[in-house]
């Protein structure tokens, strides 16, 4: 044990990097972010609660898949930009092959009436885990009278109007953003 | 050249991917499914159970989706499409995170874009229920599904299973 080494006890290396977020990303099923929280903040101890929550507020401003983001800051954070490529890839590595495996099986196996049968039942529960965490969403929002009939505008526009992605997110994001904008002025 | 085809779609897609790649599963089916015909609407529905069944971030839909257009590159290319824009993003703006951190703009653009992160997630919902064209059994188990998930805290591994095993007895 080095002098350097008790400074900073838990200051991982490449591999360490690698191997954490590759147990992230295989232990997770339905979203793995409380998993790399675990991870980073209670088994390993490589930042603070509040470290944690710090980075993941860039994550989550941004789009994109938030833990993908996360890995990319916390691999720049203790090896610079090889750090930031081997923690993603860490996590989504190991994920990829065990999809990859089951998307071989598919192309065998798909058509028969059993599988078929399987995967429908999956899909009606994804369909019904999806619809319980827009439901905890909706519920965590803050000024719901004012924000969730912007919810209600998204899905008819997605949803039902079959409107483009990107049109609706633009202008729903004017709006909205306008009058959150607005409402910070007001306090 | 469809490798690249998917790549440039991908990737313009995360740059909207507010509410993760859950949140894109309706635009992913207009490009992949209704604009390009690469994919019908059951195979959609069968790689979204994949994904759901199987270990990982979300965003593996993607990947699977990527598979089953193009192959390995296809699968790669797809995944890297859509992490890879705002992994660079994020790796140049993480030192000056600090310095707009709770600012009114920022503050208002993350109120602003919550409440349409959870209607692209609904939306997202109803477009599998859709595709998947189910039938009143299988809105039976969506139902109990919500209502089992939001009043209890099993593990989302046991969903998967009561659907499957549902699945292959015929029921849903």
């Amino acid at each position: 044990m080095t002098a350097i080494a008790k400074e900073s006890p838990s200051r991982p290396d490449l591999r360490a990097l690698f191997l954490g977020f590759s147990s992230v990303g295989l232990s997770g099923f339905g979203g793995v972010l409380p998993f790399a929280r675990r991870m980073l903040v209670e088994e390993r101890q490589w930042m603070s609660a509040e470290e944690f929550n710090a980075q993941l507020g860039l994550c989550q401003f941004l789009p994109g898949p938030n833990v993908v983001n996360l890995a990319v800051l916390v691999g720049k954070r203790y090896q610079g930009l090889r750090g930031a490529v081997v923690a993603p890839v860490g996590l989504l590595a190991g994920p990829i092959l065990v999809v990859l495996m089951l998307a071989m099986l598919y192309d065998h196996y798909g058509s028969l009436p059993l599988a078929q049968g399987m995967l429908r039942g999956i899909a009606a529960v994804g369909c019904g885990l999806l619809f319980a965490m827009a439901w905890r969403m909706g519920m965590a929002l803050k000024d719901k009278p004012i924000f969730l009939p912007f919810t209600a505008l998204t899905v008819t526009a997605i949803a039902f109007l079959r409107w483009p992605m990107p049109l609706v997110m633009v202008a729903g994001l004017i709006l909205s953003g306008g009058i959150a904008y607005w409402r910070l002025g007001q306090k | 050249m469809i490798v690249l085809d998917l790549f440039l779609e991908f990737a313009l897609l995360s740059f909207l991917a507010f509410g993760g790649a859950t949140a894109l599963l309706p635009e992913m089916h207009r490009v992949v499914v209704e604009n390009h015909h690469w994919l019908d609407d059951t195979t959609f529905t069968h790689l979204y159970a994949i994904a759901q069944a199987a270990p990982g971030p979300n965003v593996l839909v993607v990947t699977l989706i990527g598979w089953k257009i193009a192959g390995l590159a296809g699968a790669l290319a797809a995944t890297l499409a859509m992490c890879l824009p705002m992994s660079v993003m994020i790796y140049l703006l993480i030192d000056r995170w600090e310095s707009f951190a709770g600012k009114r703009w920022q503050k208002a653009i993350s109120l602003g874009v919550a409440p349409l992160a959870v209607g692209l997630i609904f939306s997202g919902a109803t477009l599998i229920a859709r595709s998947a064209e189910l039938g009143w059994p299988a809105w039976l188990l969506v139902a109990l599904t919500v209502l089992a998930n939001l009043r209890t805290k099993w593990h989302p591994l046991w969903f998967i299973a009561v659907g499957a095993g549902l699945g292959l007895l015929g029921l849903v």
